[in-house]
């Protein structure tokens, strides 16, 4: 049975009930996806018009959909580690031995790697090219792979569940422990691999945002007129190309190590863990701006459009976004000021951890002075700008005391630490991109989510996430580790009983989603976006059509200003229709980059189970398939003057049709942009 | 209208969460080992973490404030305040919102590197006696702590006179560990193949709990100990004496035995072992290039790793 490798019938989870139930509802997921598909008779369309597509709009639909999909998978992990907590005081729970230890490490992994990054690309996406006036990336089909490379991630982290287990050694990976000698199984290596094939495209991502910033902006957009969700994408997509290096290298060794026996981070043989350990958060604390800039960007644009207000101090929010930025290479070590470094080296890295406090407070003034003097519409995604800002300062609190190595060598690895990350993450991250999606949902599909349910969801999120996790900063401060799978302190189970409340609030808010995006596409007649302008906006992606055509403008507009929408809304520009169209060049669809993506998928389960012949047979597949494309000269076609004049005339009929704003009608209201001529 | 609705809630929530904190510490974590310390290491570290929190109440309760404040008179339904669609700089506000938060952490910055300094792990505690010395091993899932002066060790009991310092030397033989007696302070890694050291005092007798922190397999969960403070040296000197009387010793044959796997092990005393046990245990990962256990505490900076042990 060489060919299998190191595969065999007893890798099924037939071991224990509630992993077999796991993988049971993996299984029936992806096989009603499969059904729904058939029933509705939509695989020529979901084959033809997406998985093959080179479109960023639906590339950015498509890494939405992984998120929303991974954030159920990781919830679940989260309210089965609170469960186990809520009733393991001196006793083993429910969760069998060594089952606690993969959730809480996939819970980790699915949330930053398949949750937090197919979100932010996916936003970025949709979004970014709109917003500086292009038609597309500057990589369309790169941009494909690595949609590919991300999904054939994530489906290693699902398919652990059905065939073998998952790593035990949380979403760090740290060694010795990782290392095969302490745990010689296919657990680490489905995370090693699932990372390493993701975190290519993560970094190729970075380059294609990067220089579709550079190279591909609207006449007239110059830098300091770009709106501020792309600045920070600018600076995120830096630290993509920057960081993620680091994590290929961390883990390509720590591959190494486990499959070919070499000696990196082992503990004999010269081997060292720290080595990892540095190179691991040289990766992860960028990262964590990586994830947060981007929702930072999202909350300058939501708190401008719904304060119906320009943004407050434009010039220090960029400032700050490339100082944190920068600062975010400077502090890795205070994931391990108990390391034993001196205190020396503890200080600075504490003093440089504490100075991006700066910034980010800079960030919330100016987001608070954005809502000073505004007309404020409560949307969604304003409701969740405001929870943010009140929340996050308490996460921004508690991450400056971690950062005084003092403190830290009380609270490290206790769940105060725990409490804070997701303290950023949740509030920052999360409700960043949900207000994002929020926001830019009727760009997408051309029509509004239902704004109740929205609302519903957010007050279950932000109620749910105080009780969840402010206990945990309690349980931190009586001196609770993270990662424990019972306990016989009696004082901590009242505390791990509320915050399993919480968890449990936090699922109705997902719910709230579920059923807000399906009561949405059941009414979505009566909550069209006929103008392309659904909240009276201010940048350049208000300007097309929803959903945008495949060229995204006809004509490239010409910025003068920082709102470029709203300037052009004001000087009576914004609908113009030219004289006469020309021809665009589109990148046609390719079934390649979904080729690429399934033989890296192939390729990692070859690599976890041993099958070399597999192994190399995906990798010369993918060395054929770049050739193939890379020989490949007719890989755009041209749209035709005329066809463009027939969608752009369809648009100007619906818009003559549509209200002349679509936020006439909220109490709120203050106004249209005023007609310079008359003002 | 449950947008609308929202507005009053707000204030409630914000006012509720804070309630939520202090119920939260009133029961318990005010008594715990963190806030309620029993040396002098945690009551420093203790009082950075309260500084720091009021310093930075600065800028948190006038975020609280504007944020509640702006939300209800700004609302898009009262148009009694004022609206300036296009006020979008005005610099003496730039300047506070960049400075007032420079300044704190400049304040902050000078506690930082001062109490990083004072706090030191590897610092000696000057109290005018001599340091006990124990050398502290992690294993799976257990601790052993060898005292080289009285030539004893002991599993999973850490016991020592109140009123003296303690020394530890912490290595591992197995995965990475992490080190904490809450109540006493610090935190430290213990790593295969390399030593840490803590310095600890207990200022009353107590019992207290000390762990593993970092995960390190099936049976962390259970990797704790009893560190327990005498009451003074002679009850400390009883203690050993009891332990001198036990019929184990930790030679080499039973270490080997000792460091194989196993969770939940009872307290187990051994009145002799095996000489340079500490070192051996570190040298067995560096490939036998034994360490001098007489060399100097290093100097800052990574310098000395591979001749004493010591990670910097």
């Amino acid at each position: 049975m060489e060919i299998f490798g190191r595969l065999t019938i007893d890798s099924l989870p037939f071991y224990s009930a509630i992993a077999a139930s796991g993988a049971a509802v993996t299984m029936l997921g992806a096989l009603s996806v499969m059904a729904l598909i058939t029933y509705f008779g939509a695989w020529r369309l979901v084959l033809f018009d997406w998985v093959s597509s080179l479109d960023h709009k639906k590339i950015g639909i498509m890494y939405i959909m992984i998120a929303l999909v991974m954030l159920l998978r990781g919830f679940i992990d989260a309210a089965m580690m609170r469960s186990q907590q809520a009733i393991a005081y001196n006793n083993d729970g429910y969760l069998p031995p060594g089952h606690f230890d993969q959730i809480f490490t996939s819970h980790g992994t699915i949330m930053i790697f398949f949750m937090a990054m197919p979100f932010l690309s996916g936003l970025i996406n949709l979004i970014m090219p709109q917003q500086i006036g292009a038609r597309d990336v500057a990589f369309p089909f790169m941009n494909s792979v690595n949609l590919w490379l991300t999904a054939a991630g994530a489906g290693l982290v699902l398919i652990s569940l059905v065939i073998g287990q998952f790593s035990t050694a949380g979403w760090t990976g740290y060694p010795p422990y990782s290392g095969a000698e302490y745990n010689p199984g296919v657990g680490v290596d489905y995370w090693l691999w699932a990372v390493l094939i993701s975190g290519v495209g993560s970094t190729m991502s970075g380059i294609n945002f990067l220089v579709t910033i550079i190279k591909c902006r609207a006449p007239g957009m110059y830098l300091f007129r770009m709106p501020l969700f792309t600045w920070t994408v600018f600076v995120t997509s830096i630290l993509m190309i920057f960081a993620f290096p680091a994590l290929t290298v961390a883990c390509g060794m720590l591959a190494l190590d486990r499959t070919f026996g070499m000696h990196f981070f082992t503990n004999a043989m010269g081997g060292n863990m720290m080595n990892y350990i540095n190179l691991f958060w040289l990766w992860g604390h960028p990262e964590v701006y990586i994830l947060i800039l981007p929702a930072f960007g999202v909350f300058s644009e939501v708190v401008a459009t719904f304060s119906q207000k320009r943004l407050f101090g434009y010039i220090s929010l960029v400032l700050a976004t490339v100082a944190i930025g920068l600062l975010s290479f400077t502090v890795w070590l205070h994931h391990f000021f108990t390391m034993g470094s001196s205190a020396n080296v503890n200080a600075f890295f504490g003093i440089m951890t504490t100075i991006i406090a700066v910034p980010t407070g800079v960030k919330v003034f100016d987001w608070l002075l954005t809502m000073y003097r505004g007309r404020i519409i409560f949307k969604p995604p304003m409701l969740f700008t405001i929870g943010f800002l009140v929340t996050f300062v308490i996460g921004g609190l508690s991450g400056v005391l971690l950062a005084m190595p003092p403190v830290d060598y009380l609270l490290h690895n206790t769940t105060f630490l725990i409490a804070h990350f997701h303290n950023m993450i949740i509030p920052g991250v999360l409700f960043g991109y949900l207000a994002g999606y929020m926001f830019w949902f009727p760009k997408a599909f051309g029509f509004k989510l239902n704004e109740k349910w929205g609302a519903w969801s957010f007050w279950c999120w932000i109620i749910g996430f105080y009780i969840a996790f402010m206990p945990l900063y309690v349980l931190g401060l009586m001196g609770m580790p993270r990662r424990m799978e019972h306990y016989d302190v009696a004082a901590w189970q009242m505390h791990l009983i509320i915050a399993a409340v919480g968890a449990f609030i936090i699922f109705l808010g997902i719910v709230c989603l579920g059923v807000q995006l399906a009561l949405s596409i059941r009414d979505r007649q009566q909550a069209l976006d006929l103008t392309g302008d659904p909240w009276n906006g201010r940048s350049l992606e208000w300007a097309t059509s929803s959903p945008p055509a495949p060229y995204n403008f006809a004509v490239l507009p010409k910025v003068r200003s920082v709102d470029a929408f709203w300037d052009m809304k004001q000087r009576g520009v914004a609908y113009h229709q030219p004289d006469r169209y020309v021809d665009l060049v589109l990148p046609k669809n390719s079934f390649i980059g979904a080729f690429i993506g399934g033989a890296g998928f192939v390729f990692g389960f070859a690599m976890v189970w041993y099958m070399w012949w597999l192994a190399v047979l995906c990798l010369a597949a993918i060395a054929l398939a770049v050739i193939v494309r890379a020989s490949d000269d007719d890989t755009d076609y041209v749209m035709l003057a005329s066809d463009v004049k027939e969608i752009e005339d369809a648009r100007c009929a619906e818009l003559a049709k549509a209200p002349r704003n679509e936020m006439a009608d909220d109490p709120g209201f203050a106004g249209e942009p005023v007609l310079e001529a008359s003002a | 209208m449950i947008v609308r609705l929202a507005l009053p809630y707000r204030l409630q929530r914000v006012a509720s969460a804070f309630g939520l904190v202090l119920l939260c510490s009133g029961c318990g974590a005010l008594t715990s080992p963190d806030l309620d310390p029993s040396g002098p290491v945690t009551l420093a570290e203790r009082l950075l973490l309260f500084d720091a929190v009021s310093i930075m109440m600065i800028v948190v309760v006038p975020v609280f404030i504007m944020t509640a404040l702006f939300t209800w008179r700004y609302r898009g339904t009262n148009r009694n305040a004022r609206y300036t669609p296009n006020f979008a700089y005005y610099w003496p506000v730039e300047i506070l919102v960049w400075g007032v938060p420079a300044a704190i952490i400049v304040w902050l910055g000078f506690h930082l590197w001062e109490g990083t300094h004072r706090l030191d792990p590897y610092k000696a505690i000057d109290q005018g006696v001599e340091a006990l010395r124990v050398e502290a091993v992690a294993q799976d899932w257990k601790w052993l702590f060898i005292y080289p002066e009285q030539n004893i060790a002991v599993v999973n009991e850490l016991v020592f006179p109140s009123g003296t310092p303690l020394a530890l030397r912490i290595t591992s033989d197995t995965v990475m560990n992490s080190f904490v007696i809450p109540a006493l302070g610090g935190q430290i890694y213990a790593m295969a193949g390399m030593q840490t050291r803590l310095h600890l005092l207990a200022d009353k007798p107590g019992r207290f709990m000390g762990r593993n922190v970092q995960y390190s397999g099936r049976g962390f969960a259970d990797q704790q100990f009893d560190a327990i403070a005498t009451f003074s040296k002679e009850d400390f000197e009883a203690w050993a004496a009891k332990v001198k009387a036990s019929l184990d010793t930790l030679d080499a044959a039973t270490y080997e035995q000792l460091a194989k796997p196993s969770a939940k092990v009872p307290v187990t005393y051994y009145s002799g072992v095996e000489p340079n046990l500490f070192d051996k245990i570190i040298a067995k990962w560096r490939r036998g290039d034994e360490i001098d256990p007489s060399a100097p505490l290093p100097a800052n900076g990574n310098r000395r790793m591979r001749n004493s042990g010591d990670l910097r």
